[in-house]
């Protein structure tokens, strides 16, 4: 997805299952991978385990990312991003996100937790152990 | 007896920008060995020293972890993939 310079759209049916994971977790981080077609647009989001149980790191079960795989390719989708929440911490990639980071052209969703009542929602690239911020744009009507 | 590999991106620098290759083996790690020959740099990242696979890296076999098979010993009796899904983690 090519998209420096614009924002990427996040249909609400994503933000709610990011946010609703998210809460669902809690006080453990929770994770999962993002879908998107062709077009560069997000078609799906796969709330996955945190097989680490912890609320300050999270590892998607490699098992539940291979079927998340299997099903994106089976649409004709790609793996083209991955969301965490941030139990304690801001919605910004942590230095731990930063180092582990395992794709240079994936999107880092971040659910922010700090107000349980307006839940904050980012999106990053991290290349190079470089963050860059992507503009998330946020649709209702998807 | 020839496989194809699919790799994630983050190892594609290791072989040529490729982004599936393949490799001849009778088991997994014998396509990892022959595939050390062309891409000894992929190889490197694909196993531990102790030529273990290392925690960041999910080697699916025709769909199945392998660490649940009998790992690189994991016989392949036919054409196959071989999937590797890097550990998505973080903090």
């Amino acid at each position: 997805m090519s998209d420096e310079h614009s924002s990427i759209l996040v249909p609400e049916a994503i933000r709610k299952v990011m946010v609703s994971h998210a809460r669902r977790c809690y006080p453990e981080e929770a994770c999962g991978l993002l879908a998107g077609d062709a077009d560069g647009r997000l078609t799906n989001a796969y709330p996955l385990t945190n097989v680490a149980h912890s609320p300050v790191n999270y590892v998607i079960d490699p098992a539940e990312h291979f079927g998340a795989l299997r099903h994106a390719e089976s649409k004709g989708w790609d793996l083209v991003g991955v969301f965490h929440s941030h139990t304690h911490s801001p919605a910004y990639p942590s230095a731990t996100d930063v180092a582990l980071a395992a794709d240079p052209d994936w999107l880092y969703v971040l659910v922010g937790m700090e107000r349980m009542d307006t839940l904050s929602v980012r999106g990053f690239r991290i290349r190079d152990h470089q963050i860059t911020e992507t503009t998330l744009s946020f649709d209702s009507h998807h | 007896m020839t496989h194809t590999i699919r790799l994630p991106t983050i190892l594609r620098v290791h072989a040529g920008g490729e982004a599936t290759v393949s490799a001849r083996g009778g088991t997994v790690g014998e396509a990892f060995a022959d595939l050390g020959k062309r891409y000894p740099g992929l190889v490197r990242q694909l196993l531990d020293p102790d030529g273990s696979v290392p925690v960041f890296v999910n080697v699916f076999l025709n769909d199945e972890d392998i660490r649940y098979l009998q790992g690189l010993n994991t016989p392949i009796s036919a054409p196959s993939e071989i999937i590797l899904l890097p550990s998505v983690a973080g903090g």
